[in-house]
C-alpha cells in the first residue's frame, strides 16, 4: 500500500490538512475524512456533477479529482456558501422557488451557479442552460432551477447596485 | 366557526392550505448541505462496504475462494451472497460483499477473491420475440419460458368489428426497459446498539421495512429501528430492505462496527430495478365518423428473469372501444428484475395505445384533437378530459400551430404537435398520525411516513397550520422513523392523501378540546368559535390568543390520533391530465429537441401549490427522458447492460427539456373531491405525445420509445 500524504489546503476559509491515500479522490476524503457531506456522489465519473465544488475558484467535479491534487489548493463547498447560517441569494432562491426536490443534487447545482455568477452576473436564460449542462436532475423539471438561477442573479446584482 | 364535522375548510377560505409554501423545514437543510441521506451516514468507527458482481448474464459459480479476501489489511468482514453450484442469472448479480476500514481496502480485497464461473448461454434481447422461441437456452435447466398472460381478456366480437370498420390501421409499437436512475443510489448504514439494530435506510417505505431486516436476521421487529429523513429519489424502487442492506446489517453485527453499504450507480442500474420493457403489434379501427369500434393487439417484453411483461389491465390506454382482445407474452431475460416505475404499466400502456390512435386518426384523414374528442365518450372522464383539452389548445395555441402529418414547413427541420391523455388512480394510504398540542401552543406531528422529494413534510405543516390558525413555524413536523405512527409507503401517488387525512382529523378533534376549554373558560358558545393568525374568534370578535387558549390545557398538553383513510371526503381518487407536446426535428441528423410541453392536470384539493407543480414539471422531464433518450441497452453478444453509466444513459440536461407549462384543472367541483395524489400521472403522457409529435413533424410514426436519432432517421428511410 502507498504511503499515506499529508496535503494543506484551505476549505471554506479554514486552513485545514489531512491524511490521504494517493489513490483517495477529493470527494471521497471531503465526505468521509472531513465530515463534509453537503458535496454528494451521484456517479463517480463527472457525468453528474453532484460532487461539484469550487478550486481555487473554478467549479469543478470533486469525484475526478485526486486528494493529493488539493494541495496548496482553496476550496469552498456547500458548507461554506452561506453567510453565517443565513442562505445567500442562491441558496435562497432555491429553497423559494421550489429548485429542489429531493435535493440530492442541490448542492452540486448551487455551486455550479455560484461559479456562473461570479462569472457572469447578469446571465441570459441560455447561458444559464447552457453553463449547468453538466448537472443532472431527475426529480425537479429544471424549469425552477432556471428560474431560480436568474433570480438569485438579479437580486445580488440588486444587492450590489445598493451597496455602490 | 367551529363545527364538529371532520371537513376541509369551505372553497376559497383557506389561508395556507392551496397556497405556494415554500419547503420551511428541510429545503434550508438542502440548500446548505446539511441535510444527511443514508451514504451521508459515518459514525466512528463506520466501515464500508463495496460489491463483488457477476461478470456474466448467465453462469454458474464453479469455485469461490473468499479467504484471500480476509487477509487483506483493513478488511473486517466478507459476506457471501452467492455461493458454489448457484446460478447467477444477470449480470450485476450480488456474489460477495466486503467492508473494511476505508472503501479502497474493501476494493483490494474483492480483487482478492479467486472465483471462477461455468458462463451459460445466455438471452437479453426483449425485442426479438421470434428469436427467444427460437433460441435454445436454458435458464434453471429448463427451455427458456415464454409466460403467456392468462385470464379474459376479450370483450365483443372484435372480428365482426374489424370487419365493419371504414378505417382500419395495423402498426407496431412500444418502449425500451428504462430504470429509475435515482441520483442517490440503494443503501443503507446500519449500526447495532445491543440487541438494537438502528438502519439509515435509504427508503420510501419507512414503517413497512423492519420485518424485512428482522426476519432474517432472526431479531424482534421491535428491535429495528429504520430512520429515513432524507431520500435521493426513489420512484418506485425503494421499498424493500433488499438483500444488500441485510447483508449491510449482518457484517455490522459479525464486526460490532457500523457499516455503510450503498450500492455503486452501476450495480445500481442492473440490480435495483428497472421498467418492463412492451412491444406491441396492435390493430385498431373505427367507423366513419372516427369513432373507435375496435382494438386488437398483442404484447411481448420482458420484465427480467420473471418472465412478464407490462400489466394488459389497462390496455388500451384510457379509452374503452365496445370490441377488444389482448394477448401478452412475457420474455424471461437474463437481465437484473422489474420494479415499480413511476406510475406501473401506464406510461407503456399510454404509449402504444395512444400513438395507435394516432396513426388511425391520421389514417382516417381527421387531426389527432378532433379524433381525441370524438372519442372521449369511451374514456372514464370524457366531461374532465374535454375542459382539460380546451385548456391545453389554449396554452398550446395548437389551432395555429397545428398542420396535418408530414405537411408542415420545407426545410430540414420540421415542427410538430401531439397529445395524449392519462388517468390514475392516487387515493390516500392508511397511516394514522399522532398530534400534540403544547400547553405554550407549540405543535408537533408524528407519522412513520417519508418525504422522497415531493415536499410532504411542508404539506403536513401546511394542514395541521391552516387547521389551527398558526404560522407553519410553530408546527413541528416529525417523520422519517419507525417508531413513530405507522404510515403506507410512498408509492402509487397515495402519500398525500395518506397523511393530509390524518393530520387534518388529529388536529381537527384536538382544535375541538382547545375550543371547548375556551367556551367554558370565557363562557362563550362553542359553534361561534374560529381560529386564525394565532388567536381565537368568536365571530369577529378576539376572546384570547392561541398561546393563551392552549394554556388552558394544563402541563401536559394534549395528545390526539388520527387515523385515515376514510369516508368523510377529505381524500379521494382518480384523475385524468392532458398533454400537448410541441417538438422540432431535425431531419438530417434525426434529433428531435422539445419546443414545448403543456400540461394540464386534474387534482382535487391543492394543498402546496408549490410543491404540487413541481411533482408535474418532474414528471415531464422524467417522461421526456423515457420518449427522447434513455434506454437500457444490452449488449446481446456479452449480456451485459453496456451503459449502466451516467455518460451513456442518456438523461435529459437542463437545456434539453424545452418550454413547460403546468396547469391544474380545478373548479369548484375539483376541491369538493378532497386531496388525490398526483406524484404519478403526470408522467404518463409524454411518451405518446412526444411520439406523437414526431410523427405529425416528419410524416411517419417512429414505433419504439426512446425516440432516438438512430429510430428516427431509421423510421424515415423506411418511409
Ligand atoms: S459524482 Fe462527480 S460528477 Fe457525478
Ligand atoms: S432534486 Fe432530486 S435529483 Fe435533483
Amino acid at each position: 500500500m502507498a504511503k499515506k500524504r499529508i496535503v494543506s489546503t484551505t476549505i471554506n476559509g479554514d486552513v485545514t490538512e489531512f491524511l490521504c491515500e494517493p489513490r483517495q479522490t477529493l470527494l471521497e476524503v471531503l465526505r468521509d475524512t472531513l465530515h463534509l457531506t453537503g458535496t454528494k456522489e451521484g456517479c463517480g465519473n463527472g457525468n453528474c456533477g453532484s460532487c461539484t465544488i469550487s478550486m481555487n475558484g473554478r467549479p469543478v467535479t470533486s469525484c475526478l479529482v485526486l486528494a493529493v491534487e488539493a494541495e496548496g489548493a482553496d476550496l469552498r463547498t456547500i458548507e461554506g456558501v452561506a453567510r453565517g447560517s443565513a442562505l445567500d441569494e442562491v441558496q435562497q432562491a432555491f429553497l423559494e422557488e421550489a429548485a429542489l426536490q429531493c435535493g440530492i443534487c442541490t448542492p452540486g447545482f448551487i455551486m455550479q451557479t455560484e461559479a456562473l455568477l461570479a462569472e457572469n452576473p447578469d446571465p441570459t436564460e441560455e447561458e444559464v442552460r447552457f453553463y449547468l449542462a453538466g448537472n443532472l436532475c431527475r426529480c425537479t423539471g429544471y424549469d425552477k432551477i432556471v428560474r431560480a438561477v436568474l433570480s438569485a442573479a438579479r437580486k445580488r446584482r440588486m444587492t450590489a447596485e445598493a451597496a455602490k | 366557526m367551529a363545527e364538529r364535522t371532520i371537513a376541509w375548510p369551505k372553497f376559497g377560505q383557506a389561508q395556507i392550505l392551496g397556497k405556494d409554501t415554500p419547503r420551511v423545514y428541510d429545503g434550508a437543510k438542502k440548500a446548505l448541505g446539511l441535510a444527511k441521506y443514508a451514504a451521508d451516514m459515518n459514525t466512528p468507527g463506520t466501515l464500508f462496504a463495496r460489491l463483488l458482481t457477476s461478470p456474466h448474464a448467465h453462469a454458474i459459480i464453479k469455485s469461490l475462494n473468499v479467504e484471500p479476501a480476509k487477509q487483506v489489511p483493513g478488511v473486517k468482514a466478507v459476506h457471501v451472497f452467492r455461493g458454489v453450484d448457484t446460478e447467477v442469472r444477470w449480470e450485476g448479480e450480488l456474489i460477495v460483499a466486503v467492508a473494511a476500514e476505508r472503501p479502497e481496502q474493501a476494493e483490494d480485497g474483492l480483487r482478492a477473491i479467486a472465483i471462477e464461473y461455468e458462463v451459460l448461454p445466455h438471452w437479453v434481447d426483449d425485442f426479438d420475440l421470434a428469436g427467444a422461441e427460437a433460441a435454445k437456452i436454458t435458464d434453471k435447466g429448463e427451455p427458456l419460458k415464454l409466460t403467456k398472460s392468462q385470464g379474459n381478456q376479450k370483450k365483443g366480437d372484435v372480428e365482426a368489428a374489424l370487419q365493419e370498420a371504414k378505417y382500419v390501421h395495423k402498426g407496431t409499437y412500444g418502449s425500451a426497459v428504462i430504470t429509475h436512475m435515482c441520483l442517490e443510489p440503494h443503501g443503507s448504514h446500519c449500526e447495532w446498539k445491543g440487541d438494537q439494530l438502528i438502519s439509515h435506510l435509504s427508503t420510501q417505505n419507512v414503517s413497512g421495512t423492519a420485518g424485512q431486516f428482522a426476519g432474517p436476521l432472526g431479531i424482534e421487529e421491535a428491535a429495528v429501528s429504520i430512520n429515513c429523513e432524507f431520500i435521493g429519489g426513489g420512484f418506485g424502487s425503494k421499498f424493500a430492505a433488499d438483500e444488500w442492506g441485510i447483508a449491510c446489517a449482518q457484517m455490522a453485527k459479525e464486526t460490532g462496527r457500523p457499516v455503510r453499504l450503498m450500492l455503486d450507480r452501476g450495480t445500481e442500474l442492473k440490480v435495483a430495478g428497472n421498467r418492463p420493457s412492451s412491444l406491441a403489434e396492435v390493430t385498431v379501427a373505427c367507423d366513419a365518423d372516427g369513432k373507435i369500434t375496435a382494438w386488437d393487439s398483442n404484447h411481448w417484453g420482458t420484465n427480467g428473469t420473471g418472465g412478464g411483461t407490462v400489466s394488459l389491465t389497462v390496455t388500451p390506454y384510457v379509452y374503452d372501444p365496445p370490441n377488444r382482445r389482448r394477448t401478452a407474452t412475457g420474455i424471461v431475460t437474463h437481465t437484473g428484475p422489474q420494479r415499480a416505475w413511476r406510475a406501473p404499466n401506464h406510461p407503456q400502456a399510454c404509449a402504444y395505445t395512444q400513438t395507435a390512435i394516432d396513426d388511425l386518426a391520421a389514417v382516417a384523414g381527421i387531426d389527432s384533437l378532433s379524433f381525441v374528442r370524438k372519442n372521449l365518450d369511451i374514456t372514464g372522464r370524457p366531461a374532465v378530459y374535454a375542459a382539460q383539452l380546451d385548456i391545453a389548445a389554449k396554452l398550446m395555441d395548437w389551432q395555429a400551430k397545428w398542420h396535418p402529418r408530414g405537411k408542415g414547413q420545407n426545410g430540414s427541420v420540421k415542427t410538430g404537435l401531439g397529445l395524449a391523455l392519462h388517468t390514475w388512480g392516487g387515493a390516500a394510504h392508511a397511516a394514522t398520525c399522532l398530534v400534540k398540542v403544547h400547553p405554550d401552543g407549540t405543535v408537533e406531528t408524528f407519522l412513520g411516513s417519508q418525504d422522497i422529494g415531493t415536499g410532504i413534510r411542508t404539506s403536513i405543516g401546511v394542514v395541521a397550520a391552516e387547521t389551527f390558525g398558526i404560522p407553519m413555524t410553530s408546527v413541528r413536523v416529525h417523520i422519517g422513523s419507525n417508531k413513530y405512527p405507522k404510515a403506507g409507503p410512498s408509492g402509487g401517488s397515495t402519500t398525500i392523501g395518506g397523511v393530509s387525512g390524518p393530520v387534518r382529523r388529529a388536529s381537527q378533534e384536538a382544535l375541538w378540546q382547545v375550543l371547548d376549554k375556551v367556551a367554558a373558560k370565557h363562557s362563550v358558545d362553542f359553534a361561534t368559535l374560529a381560529v386564525k393568525d394565532s388567536k381565537v374568534w368568536s365571530g369577529d370578535k378576539e376572546v384570547c390568543t392561541w398561546k393563551q387558549a392552549c394554556s388552558l390545557l394544563g402541563p401536559m398538553g394534549i395528545e390526539v390520533r388520527g387515523e385515515g383513510p376514510k369516508d368523510d371526503g377529505l381524500t379521494s381518487a382518480q384523475v385524468g391530465g392532458v398533454q400537448m407536446a410541441e417538438v422540432e426535428v431535425d431531419t438530417e441528423t434525426g434529433i428531435v429537441r422539445m419546443k414545448k410541453m403543456v400540461a394540464i392536470q386534474d387534482i382535487g384539493l391543492v394543498v402546496n401549490r408549490l410543491t404540487a407543480k413541481s411533482q408535474v414539471l418532474g414528471s415531464l422531464i422524467m417522461g421526456i427522458a423515457y420518449a427522447l433518450s434513455e434506454e437500457r441497452i444490452m449488449d446481446p453478444k456479452t449480456g451485459r447492460f453496456i451503459n449502466a453509466d451516467l455518460e451513456n444513459y442518456k438523461l435529459p440536461r437542463i437545456g434539453d427539456v424545452g418550454e413547460l407549462v403546468v396547469e391544474f384543472y380545478e373548479p369548484e367541483s375539483e376541491y369538493s373531491r378532497g386531496v388525490i395524489g398526483i406524484g404519478e400521472p403526470p408522467v404518463i403522457s409524454p411518451g405518446a405525445a412526444i411520439s406523437n409529435a414526431v410523427a405529425n413533424a416528419i410524416g411517419v410514426r417512429v414505433p419504439i420509445l426512446p425516440l432516438t436519432p438512430k429510430r428516427v432517421l431509421d423510421a424515415m428511410k423506411g418511409a
